[in-house]
C-alpha cells in the first residue's frame, strides 16, 4: 500500500518537523517564566515568612540554581513526564492539566462547531449574493461578533440570560451543584453524560455550556465566516464552476459539489488560527462563567509567577497545536478532491 | 439510581457522610436546613495550613476541620452583629489549663473524651506531635507560633495522655492567645505518622489533601480549583453542634458573578465582598450584609524614609494634611468601616487603631512643605497592590489630587501581587504606596512590632526610631494591666502620629453577604469563614 | 486536474493606476457599508488629533460631578466612581487606543514582511528559520504570550505595543511568504531580473508591493485585534496604568458594573471599542475593493 506508507511518511515528517517548534517553545517559556518579575519563593512562603524560611522555600523549589541548571533539571524532569508542582493550587501540574484540559477542550471545540455550523453558511449566503443586502448584513453581523471584547460578552450574556431573565443556570462552572457529574470517559462531561445515557445530566452541562460557548462562538464567527465567503467567490469565480455552469450542471449542484468543496479547503486551514485564537479569548471567558479551565489556571500562575504551573501550562498548548495542525493537514488532504485523482 | 432524587432519598435513608462520594444539592437547597453553599473569590490550595505555599484561602480548612487547645469567646459587637472576642480565652479540645505564678509554665487538660474523626481519642501526645510540626517546618507556622514565643520542641511536653505542658522562656501575654489563631491546630499524630516518609517526616505531602483532625467538620470532597466539600463530624465536642450537615465551598473567580450569584438567592453566603456591593446589597431583598471592622488593621498610605524628601518629618506631615479623606472613604470604602482621621491633638486612650490628629488642610500642608524647603515639590510614584485595586485605585486618584494641590506630582502605579511582596514588603523600595496590615492578635503593641520596627516585614517605609524600638520591646510580652502599658502604648501611638511614616486612612471592614435564610455568622481576626457557626435561620 | 486555480490564488497583476478618490467614491457609492467605514474612520482619526480639545471636562479630573451618575445633560455618558466624565474619558482615550494598534500593527507588519519576504524569495535557510520561529510563536495561545510578555517586561503602553506586535508578527510572515513565494519566478519578476535589477530590488521593487493588498486586509484585521487585545490584557489587570484612559481598561473595569446597575460605565467605552474594531474591519474589506478591484466583481 504506496498511499498508506506515504501517508505515514508524510505524519511522520510533519512530528519530525515540530521537534525542534516545542524545543523553542520550552526555551522561550523557560526564559519567559524566569523573566517574570516577583519572588515566588517569597510569594509562596506566605505574608508573615521570614528570610530563613523564604530561602529554605527557595531550595526546595529549585531556585537557588543557576538559570541552566535550572533548565537541564527541568528537562530531565520532563523526560521522566514530571510537570513539577503548581504551587499557587497545590497540584501536580499534569493532575491540574488532566483535570482542567477537557474543561477547556470542551468549551473551545464546542464554540467552534457552534461557531462553523453558524459561519459557513453564513458565509455561502454572502459569497453566492455580494454586494446585496444578504452580503452587507451578513458582514455587519459577524463583524459585530468580533469586534467586542470576550469578557464583556460574557459578562453581558450573564447578566441579561442569568440575572435579568433568570433562564441560564447559576454560573458556577461545568455542572450545577445538584448534579453527579457523570464517570469520566473522555473527561467532556457532555460525552461521558450521553455515554452513560444520563439525559438529564447532560441537559445540566449543556445549559452551563450555552453562554460561554455563545460568547466564544460570537468572537469566532467572523474570521470562518469571511474566509468561507472569500474562499467561495474565489471558487465561484473560477475556470472550473464555469465551465462546469456552461456545461449544464444545475446551481445546486455547481455550489456544494464543485464550489463548496473547493472553499473548504482555505476555511479548515484558517481554523487551526481560529482555534489558537479561541484558546486564548478563553482564558477571559473562563474566568467570567467560573470554568475550571486550563485558562483560567494560566492566569492565575502566571500573576503569581508559578514557573511550573505556567510551563506545563504552554507546553501543553503546544503540544496541542501540533497535534491539531497535523489533524488539519490530514482533514485536508481528505476533502482535497484532488486527492483521489492522485492517488 | 434516579439522579434528580439522589439526594433526598440520600438524606431520608439517613446515609452517613462516608456513603456519600458525591454530591447532589437541590438548587433550592442553597437556602435548605442541610447544606449552605458559600462563594469565595479565591482558591482553596492545601488543606494543610503548615505546608509551604498554602495560601489564605486555605485557612478556613484549618479553622473547620482542625480543633486548638483554645479558642476565642464571641461577643455582640454595636450593631449587634457577632465578633470574637480577644479578651476571652475559651477551653476548645483543652477543657482546662493552669498558668504558673512566674506565668512561664502552661498546663493544659485535654477534654475527656475527645476523638479524632477515625475514633482514635485526642491525647497530649498528639497536641506535642502537631505543635513541634508547626514550629518546626519553618515559613509562616513557625513565624506565628514564635509571635507567642513558642519556637522550640522543647517547649512542649506532653505529661500524660491528658496532660499537655508548655514552658516559656519569659511570660508573655501574647502565648495563650496565640494558641487560639488557626496555626496550632492538632492533628491526629498517628495517622500523620504513618504517612510520613524518611524525606517528609511531618507528613506534609499526606495531609496536604488529607486532612486528620478532631474538628467539627470533615472535608468530604475537594476539587482544586473548584469546590470544597465540607461534612458535618457529629461526634464533634469541642463546641456546639454546627447547623449545616454540609457546606459546600465554591470558588467563583468573578466578582460581579459572586454577587449575581447572591443576589439571585443561589447560594448562602458570599465571603469577602468589596464595599460597594457591601452597601448594595444591604438594601435588596433577601440579602443581609454584615460588615464588620477589622480588628487591629488601617489602610494606610506610607512614605518610604529611604527617599530622600520623605527623610524630612514635615513633608511626611504635610502629606498626612493633604489628603482629601472624607472624599476617599466615600469613593473607595463607599463609607464602610470606621474613619482615621480628624481625631484630637493628643493621644487621650489606648484604643487601637484611633483617629489620627490629621485631616485635609491644605494650607498647613503647603506651609510645612515650604519650611522643609520643597515649596516646588517633587515627583514620586504611588503604588499599590493589583489585587487591592477595588479600593485603592480610587483611594490612589484622590490622593494624587491632594498631592498635587501641594505640588508633589505623583505618578500611580499598579503592581501584580506576586511582585508586591518582594518590592514593596521585602525589599522596602517604594517610596510611596498604600498598605493594608492588619495584625491577627488584637494588641496595639502587637501592630507596632510588626510596622514601626526596622527591618520587620510591614514597616514596608524603613522606619526606625529607637524609642520606639524600645517601647515595643519593653510591651510586647508585657501584660495589659501592668503600670506601664499604658502609657507605653501611649507614647507608641504619640510616636506613630507624629513621625507618621504610615498614614492612616480608614479603618477597613471585612464584608459578608448572606441570604436571609443564614444565621449565626461570627467575625473572626483570620477573616474566614467559620462555617462552625452558621445555622439556618 | 492540478492546473486547477487553487483558492488563495493571487492576482498578478499590479493595482491599476486609475485616480484613488474616484475609485473611492466609486466602492463607497457601490458599498455603502464600506462608505459608512470610511466616514467612522475620518471620525476617528479626528477625536484622535482634537479630542482634548472637543472635550467638556479634563479626563483626569475627579469630582467634576457626583460619582457613579447616569448620563445626563451635564456628563453624556455619565460619570465613573470617583465622579470623572465619562463621555471626555472616552474621547480622550481615542488617541492612545489608535497609537497602540497602529504602532503595534506598523511594527508587526515591517518585520513581518521582512520576514516572510525574506523567507519566501530566498528560500533555503532563511525560510526554515524564519518557518520555526514564526512556528514558536504561533504555537503559543496568541494571548497567552502577550500577557507573558507584559507580566514580564512589566505593564506600560511599550509593552503593550510590542507584546501585540509580537504576536501579530507570524500573520504577515506567513502572508508575505507565500505572497512572494508565489511571485518568485512570475514573468514579470523575471522581466526584472534580466533587466539587470539586484536580487533586493526585485525582490523589494517589483514583488513585494504586489503582496499589499492582501496585507491591507490583514493590517485592518489586525488593528482591530491590537484593542481589543489592549482591553483584555487589562481585564486581568496588565494594562494600561491609571488614571490614563484608555478604553479597554474602561470596559474592563466597568465591567465590574454590570451586575450593579451602572451600565454607562462599561456601555460607552464598550461601543467604542466595538465601533472602532468594527471600522477597521469594514475598512479591511473596503481597502481591498479600493486597491484590488478584480474582487468588486
Amino acid at each position: 500500500m504506496p498511499f498508506m506508507l506515504d501517508r505515514l511518511r508524510k505524519v511522520a515528517m510533519r512530528l519530525l518537523q515540530a521537534v525542534p517548534t516545542v524545543f523553542g517553545i520550552l526555551v522561550v517559556c523557560f526564559l519567559l517564566t524566569r523573566a517574570l518579575p516577583g519572588d515566588p519563593a517569597a510569594y509562596f512562603a506566605g505574608d508573615m515568612a521570614d528570610a530563613e524560611s523564604i530561602e529554605r522555600l527557595r531550595q526546595e523549589m529549585g531556585l537557588d540554581q543557576p538559570l541552566p541548571v535550572q533548565f537541564l533539571t527541568y528537562l530531565k524532569d520532563l523526560a521522566g513526564g514530571d510537570l513539577g508542582m503548581a504551587v499557587s493550587t497545590g497540584q501536580p501540574v499534569m493532575a491540574e492539566l488532566a483535570s482542567r484540559l477537557p474543561a477547556s477542550l470542551e468549551l473551545t471545540l464546542g464554540a467552534l462547531l457552534l461557531s462553523f455550523v453558524i459561519a459557513v453558511p453564513l458565509g455561502v449566503l454572502a459569497a453566492t449574493r455580494p454586494n446585496t443586502w444578504v452580503d452587507h448584513l451578513c458582514r455587519f453581523l459577524v463583524t459585530a461578533g468580533v469586534s467586542l471584547p470576550t469578557f464583556f460578552t460574557g459578562l453581558v450574556l450573564m447578566y441579561i440570560f442569568y440575572y435579568l431573565l433568570g433562564w441560564a443556570p447559576a454560573p458556577m462552572g461545568r455542572l450545577d451543584m445538584m448534579y453527579l457529574p457523570p464517570d469520566p470517559v473522555t473527561g467532556f462531561l457532555t460525552i461521558d453524560a450521553a455515554i452513560a445515557g444520563e439525559w438529564e445530566v447532560l441537559g445540566a452541562a449543556l445549559a452551563q455550556l450555552a453562554l460561554p460557548l455563545i460568547t466564544l462562538a460570537l468572537f469566532t464567527l467572523a474570521p470562518i465566516a469571511r474566509m468561507t465567503r472569500a474562499a467561495m467567490l474565489q471558487t465561484l469565480g473560477s475556470d472550473f464552476v464555469r465551465t462546469a455552469r456552461a456545461a449544464g450542471l444545475s446551481g445546486r449542484r455547481v455550489l456544494v459539489t464543485y464550489a463548496f468543496r473547493n472553499a473548504l479547503l482555505p476555511v479548515v486551514t484558517t481554523l487551526g488560527m481560529v482555534f489558537s485564537f479561541v484558546l486564548g479569548a478563553n482564558v477571559l471567558v473562563e474566568k467570567v462563567f467560573a470554568w475550571p479551565g486550563i485558562g483560567s489556571f494560566a492566569v492565575e500562575a502566571l500573576v503569581v509567577s508559578d514557573y511550573a504551573a505556567v510551563q506545563g501550562f504552554v507546553l501543553s498548548m503546544a503540544l496541542l497545536f501540533v497535534a491539531l495542525n497535523l489533524l488539519i493537514d490530514v482533514t485536508y488532504t481528505l476533502i482535497d478532491p484532488r486527492v483521489g485523482e492522485e492517488a | 439510581m434516579d439522579r434528580r432524587h439522589f439526594l433526598k432519598g440520600a438524606a431520608s435513608l439517613g446515609l452517613g457522610a462516608s456513603l456519600l462520594p458525591y454530591l447532589k444539592v437541590l438548587p433550592a437547597s442553597a437556602a435548605s436546613n442541610e447544606t449552605a453553599v458559600v462563594v469565595i473569590g479565591g482558591t482553596i490550595n492545601s488543606l494543610d495550613i503548615h505546608r509551604s505555599g498554602t495560601n489564605r484561602d486555605s485557612y478556613q480548612v484549618a479553622i473547620n476541620c482542625y480543633d486548638r487547645l483554645v479558642s476565642f469567646g464571641t461577643k455582640e459587637m454595636p450593631d449587634g452583629s457577632l465578633s470574637y472576642d480577644f479578651d476571652n480565652v475559651q477551653p476548645e479540645l483543652a477543657e482546662s489549663w493552669e498558668i504558673s505564678d512566674d506565668g512561664t509554665v502552661m498546663t493544659f487538660t485535654i477534654r475527656e473524651g475527645a476523638t479524632f474523626w477515625d475514633g482514635k481519642p485526642v491525647t497530649a501526645y498528639d497536641v506535642k506531635w502537631s505543635l513541634d510540626r508547626a514550629v518546626s517546618l519553618g515559613g509562616f507556622p513557625t513565624v506565628q507560633m514564635k509571635a507567642g514565643r513558642l519556637e522550640s520542641p522543647d517547649q512542649f511536653e506532653a505529661v500524660d495522655d491528658r496532660t499537655f505542658r508548655i514552658t516559656l522562656p519569659f511570660p508573655s501575654k501574647l502565648a495563650l492567645p496565640d494558641l487560639a489563631t488557626p496555626i496550632p491546630i492538632v492533628i491526629n499524630s498517628e495517622v500523620a505518622k504513618a504517612n510520613a516518609t524518611d524525606d517528609d517526616p511531618w507528613a506534609t505531602e499526606y495531609l496536604h489533601r488529607n486532612p486528620a483532625g478532631s474538628g467539627a467538620y470533615k472535608v468530604a470532597r475537594w476539587d482544586s480549583g473548584q469546590q470544597l466539600v465540607y461534612e458535618r463530624n457529629d461526634d464533634w465536642i469541642g463546641g456546639e453542634v454546627p447547623g449545616y450537615q454540609r457546606v459546600i465551598v465554591r470558588e467563583v473567580p468573578s466578582q460581579s458573578t459572586r454577587r449575581a450569584l447572591i443576589e439571585r438567592g443561589n447560594v448562602s453566603a458570599s465571603h469577602n465582598i468589596p464595599n460597594k456591593d457591601a452597601r448594595e446589597l444591604a438594601d435588596k431583598p433577601g440579602v443581609k450584609v454584615v460588615s464588620t471592622p477589622i480588628e487591629n488593621c488601617i489602610y494606610s498610605l506610607c512614605t518610604n524614609l529611604d527617599f530622600e524628601p520623605f527623610k524630612d518629618k514635615r513633608v511626611r506631615q504635610a502629606v498626612a494634611w493633604s489628603i482629601p479623606y472624607q472624599k476617599i472613604f466615600e469613593q473607595a470604602a463607599y463609607e464602610q468601616g470606621v474613619p482615621m482621621w480628624g481625631g484630637s491633638d493628643t493621644v487621650d486612650e489606648i484604643s487601637w487603631p484611633q483617629k489620627s490628629p490629621y485631616e485635609e488642610n491644605i494650607e498647613k500642608a503647603r506651609a510645612l512643605m515650604a519650611e522643609a524647603g520643597y515649596e516646588d515639590g517633587f515627583e514620586v510614584p504611588l503604588s499599590f497592590n493589583l489585587s487591592h485595586a477595588d479600593w485603592a485605585e480610587p483611594a490612589a486618584l484622590q490622593i494624587q489630587r491632594g498631592l498635587e494641590k501641594i505640588g508633589i506630582r505623583a505618578s500611580i502605579e499598579k503592581i501584580p501581587g506576586a511582585n508586591w511582596r518582594t518590592i514593596a514588603l521585602v525589599d522596602k523600595k517604594l517610596p510611596l504606596h498604600l498598605e493594608n496590615f492588619g495584625g491577627w492578635l488584637n494588641t496595639p503593641d502587637y501592630y507596632f512590632f510588626w510596622a514601626y520596627i526596622k527591618g520587620n516585614l510591614f514597616n514596608s517605609y524603613n522606619y526606625d526610631n529607637p524609642e520606639m524600638a524600645k517601647l515595643v520591646d519593653d510591651t510586647l510580652d508585657m501584660a495589659m494591666d501592668h503600670p506601664d502599658y499604658e502609657p507605653n502604648v501611649r507614647r507608641m501611638i504619640e510616636l506613630a502620629f507624629d513621625d507618621i511614616p504610615r498614614i492612616p486612612l480608614w479603618q477597613p471592614t471585612l464584608n459578608v453577604a448572606f441570604n436571609d435564610k443564614v444565621e449565626g455568622y461570627e467575625y473572626w481576626f483570620h477573616r474566614q469563614m467559620d462555617i462552625r457557626a452558621l445555622e439556618p435561620a | 486536474m492540478t492546473s486547477m486555480s487553487t483558492p488563495a490564488s493571487p492576482k498578478l497583476e499590479g493595482p491599476t493606476r486609475t485616480s484613488y478618490w474616484q475609485h473611492l467614491r466609486h466602492v463607497a457609492s457601490e458599498n455603502p457599508v464600506t462608505g459608512v467605514a470610511f466616514g467612522l474612520f475620518a471620525l476617528f482619526i479626528g477625536m484622535a488629533v482634537f479630542g482634548p480639545w472637543l472635550v467638556p471636562f479634563d479626563p483626569l479630573e475627579t469630582d467634576v460631578g457626583p460619582a457613579l451618575q447616569a448620563p445626563s445633560g451635564a456628563h453624556w455618558f455619565g460619570t465613573d466612581q470617583s465622579g470623572r466624565d465619562v463621555f471626555s474619558r472616552v474621547v480622550v482615550a481615542t488617541r492612545l487606543d489608535l497609537l497602540i494598534s497602529v504602532s503595534a500593527v506598523a511594527i508587526s507588519f515591517v518585520l513581518g514582511s521582512i520576514m516572510g519576504s525574506f523567507a519566501g524569495y530566498f528560500g533555503g535557510w532563511t525560510d526554515r528559520i524564519t518557518g520555526r520561529v514564526v512556528d514558536t510563536i504561533m504555537a503559543f495561545p496568541l494571548f497567552v504570550l502577550a500577557m507573558g510578555i507584559v507580566a514580564a517586561a512589566g505593564n506600560t503602553v511599550e509593552n503593550i505595543v510590542y507584546a501585540t506586535a509580537i504576536i501579530n508578527l507570524p500573520f504577515y510572515a506567513r502572508m508575505a511568504r507565500a505572497e512572494v513565494s508565489i511571485r518568485r519566478n512570475a514573468g514579470f519578476v523575471q522581466a526584472a531580473r534580466l533587466s539587470g535589477n539586484s536580487e533586493l530590488r526585485v525582490l523589494f521593487g517589483h514583488i513585494f508591493p504586489n503582496t499589499l493588498p492582501p496585507m491591507m486586509v490583514q493590517i485592518s484585521l489586525n488593528m482591530g485585534w491590537a484593542i481589543l487585545n489592549a482591553a483584555g490584557l487589562s481585564f486581568i489587570g496588565l494594562g494600561v496604568q491609571p488614571p490614563t484612559p484608555e478604553w479597554g481598561i474602561m470596559v474592563a473595569e466597568g465591567a465590574n458594573f454590570i451586575v450593579s446597575g451602572e451600565w454607562w460605565l462599561v456601555m460607552f467605552p464598550g461601543l467604542m471599542l466595538m465601533l472602532a474594531v468594527f471600522t477597521f474591519n469594514l475598512i479591511g474589506d473596503g481597502l481591498r475593493d479600493l486597491v484590488d478591484p478584480q474582487r468588486r466583481t
